[in-house]
């Protein structure tokens, strides 16, 4: 697919060695993995919930594989599982959310440069901003990439988002994931204008869709992104068309609002199957590679799965350690009568 | 030398130290003293560079201070307290003013769903060192969404701590605890308070983690915070007259509430009435008058009554001298409480 406007940046342009193309299809083998067995969990009640990405490992793994972990930070809803495998997140930790262990997840934040995982989607563009921002006053280098999809750019926190952040020209890559779905609703009834990306023409940001199941043009596309955001230019808004194949949770059932039939047309080619298939034709990577990968991804999910069930519950006390930096007499009064009317001591 | 004399020596001279300003400018030097002491401080909002804010309390930062260190932001209040919890991820110490406290709404789902929650949400890795500037409360003959008192909404709130200076040292010494503390506070200044002057001692703020009695007094506690303190002082002198001698409490901390100065002072009094500006129903006064059963039920001589605003929008200038507690619905709601016999 064509950017809609003109691309951006003058970054390297040097293209991906074969090491790094194979590195990005291992990643996207292992989110693969994880996700559909994600969904094998829940229906084994070992999860009580999930939300799939089935489709959508190509726009989560390029755009995330752009990241220095060094200096920049990402910023994503709840859908982001293939953006914090790819940034070497604690991936047991990651799910710990989907187990209903923690909100947020059980990684540390700054340490792994993922915000907490959160459903208000649109709430964390801001900080994404903000953040940015931060990066200027400090002198810094860094880049904050903020992920959300159509559903969540219909709210005004994504406007106020794109708004400030080209008024203050904060180093910010907003990475839109269109999916075509918002639960049940699609672009077409969802986002106004045509395309999420053509909003940034209205704020005077460079904007450009990427077909988001090539993922050596989402990498691209990222990776331009930041260097136009590195040189002082400001925010980039990338729009990844891609397709959420699967639920939008355990919960959903898409034959309310789907066909079948216009799932496999809309979908389009599978992004695993289409980069296996470059891989082979361009000589990169041969049938033991891949063969090699599946079982390093196999092997994986089984070490989250074995991580996943051995996560107990949090000791109750948490609930109360954790509002506060500094906690209050009044909290410290609950969490005493917590423990005396609990068996929880 | 001796523990005495260091202190005698560190101290400044009473008349260097003691000062009279009204809350608009203590509130300004305490910016000041915090832009200057720490770098990570940052003072932002809509009209608070140039302009000095709509009441001037940012008056003359940006100057001193450079405009990244105090600046203009586009004008949507989400915006700004969504940008904050960016700026605190990055380690800046955010001091954001919404203009008024009506425009608070615009921008409670980044209060409520970020700032409040991402210190828990992080397991303690992320602290969100906002201190929310909010001119609060009626009396200035305002247009509507310029005189609420959100008080209860925000206490209500897992996460945030609230709290309303109601003098001119207060304001001053609270705000620049604030600005000092690692958890989000939400200031509520009492834009009615603005241009009256007090002493303010910029050396000795005393404690500030509680309630303050702010007038002694045997027969009855009047409770309340912001601007009604001063009214309340007022009644206590006319009720003086009268020879009711009226405690007044200054509750300061909306959230937490200072429960054990509570607990001594209407244990002492017996008798209790709260004052507040917000709506009467599930307000901030029932929260207090259970606070003060809890602790003083055998001994109160009455039921802790309630003299405050209607569960009414904020109404027009022409009618808010009839919503906001007045002088006389205070003095009658002392009488009611003296006046009580068990039946």
């Amino acid at each position: 697919m064509d950017s809609i406007l003109p691309a951006v940046g003058t970054a390297d342009t040097a293209p991906l060695g074969p090491g790094q193309l194979r590195e990005l299809y291992s990643l996207m083998a292992a989110v693969r993995y994880l996700d559909t067995s994600a969904v094998a969990w829940q229906r084994q009640g070992i999860i009580p919930g999930y939300a799939p990405e089935l489709g959508q490992e190509a726009a989560q793994v390029g755009s995330a594989y752009a990241l220095d972990t060094a200096r920049d930070f990402a910023f994503p809803t709840y859908r982001e599982m293939g953006v914090a495998r790819a940034m070497g997140v604690d991936m047991v930790a990651y799910m710990s959310t989907h187990k209903a262990t923690w909100h947020g997840g059980m990684y540390n934040p700054p340490a792994s440069r993922l915000a907490p995982i959160q459903a208000v989607v649109a709430g964390s563009v801001l900080h994404a901003v903000g953040w940015a921002h931060g990066q200027t006053l400090s002198g810094e280098q860094g880049v904050a990439l903020s992920y959300f999809g159509d559903g969540a750019s219909s709210q005004g926190d994504v406007h106020e988002a794109m708004n400030f952040a080209a008024v203050m020209k904060a180093p910010v890559v907003f990475f839109i994931q269109n999916n075509g779905w918002a639960i049940s609703v699609p672009t077409e009834r969802q986002v106004a204008g045509g395309s999420v990306a053509a909003r940034a023409a209205g704020y005077d940001i460079p904007g450009i869709q990427v077909d988001g199941n090539d993922v050596v043009a989402v990498y691209e596309a990222t990776r331009n992104a930041f260097a136009h955001c590195r040189q002082g230019n400001g925010p980039v808004v990338v729009e990844a068309m891609t397709y959420r194949r699967g639920p939008h949770s355990t919960a959903d059932d898409p034959g309310r609002y789907r066909s079948l039939d216009n799932e496999r047309i809309d979908a389009g080619v599978d992004p695993l199957e289409r980069f296996r298939k470059r891989l082979l034709a361009e000589g990169e990577a041969d049938e033991a590679f891949f063969a090699a990968a599946h079982d390093a991804a196999r092997a994986e999910e089984e070490a989250i799965r074995i991580g996943i069930e051995a996560l107990g519950p949090r000791p109750g006390n948490e609930m109360f350690d954790f509002v506060f930096q500094e906690t209050t007499p009044v909290l410290e009064n609950q969490a005493t009568r917590w423990r005396e009317e609990s068996e929880h001591v | 030398m001796s523990e005495s004399t260091a202190t005698l020596e560190a101290r400044a001279p009473m008349e260097a130290r003691l000062t009279q300003l009204s809350m608009q400018q203590a509130l300004n030097r305490a910016l000041d003293e915090v832009l200057s002491t720490d770098p990570k401080t940052l003072v932002f909002g809509e009209d608070c560079g140039q302009l000095g804010g709509v009441f001037r309390i940012t008056d003359g930062l940006q100057t001193k201070h450079g405009d990244t260190r105090v600046f203009d932001t586009p004008l949507a209040e989400s915006g700004i307290l969504g940008m904050s919890v960016g700026l605190a991820m990055a380690g800046f110490h955010p001091i954001p003013e919404v203009q008024f406290d009506g425009f608070a709404y615009p921008a409670i789902n980044q209060i409520v769903c970020q700032i409040a929650r991402m210190n828990y949400r992080s397991r303690g890795t992320l602290p969100m060192p906002i201190t929310l500037r909010v001119p609060s409360f009626g009396g200035i003959r305002a247009p509507e969404h310029h005189g609420e008192s959100l008080e209860a909404l925000f206490a209500h709130v897992p996460g945030l701590k609230v709290v309303s200076p109601s003098d001119p040292h207060d304001a001053y010494h609270l705000l620049k605890y604030a600005a000092s503390r690692p958890d989000p506070v939400i200031f509520m200044e009492p834009k009615s308070r603005y241009w009256q002057k007090g002493d303010v001692d910029t050396a000795d703020g005393g404690s500030l983690t509680g309630a303050r009695v702010v007038r002694p007094g045997r027969h009855l506690t009047l409770v309340a915070w912001g601007a009604m303190v001063a009214r309340c002082l007022q009644v206590a002198e006319l009720a003086a007259e009268d020879g009711i001698d009226v405690e007044v409490l200054d509750l300061r901390w909306l959230k937490p509430i200072d429960a054990a100065t509570l607990a001594t002072s209407v244990g002492k009094t017996r008798r209790a009435v709260v004052v507040h500006e917000a709506p009467l129903t599930s307000g901030l006064g029932a929260e207090v008058a259970q606070l003060i059963t809890q602790s003083c039920f055998d001994t109160l001589k009455a039921p802790v009554e309630r003299v405050t605003g209607f569960d009414v929008p904020y109404p027009s200038g022409d009618l808010e001298d009839e919503y906001i507690p007045n002088i006389d619905r205070i003095l009658l709601g002392i009488q009611r409480v003296l006046e009580y016999r068990r039946g």
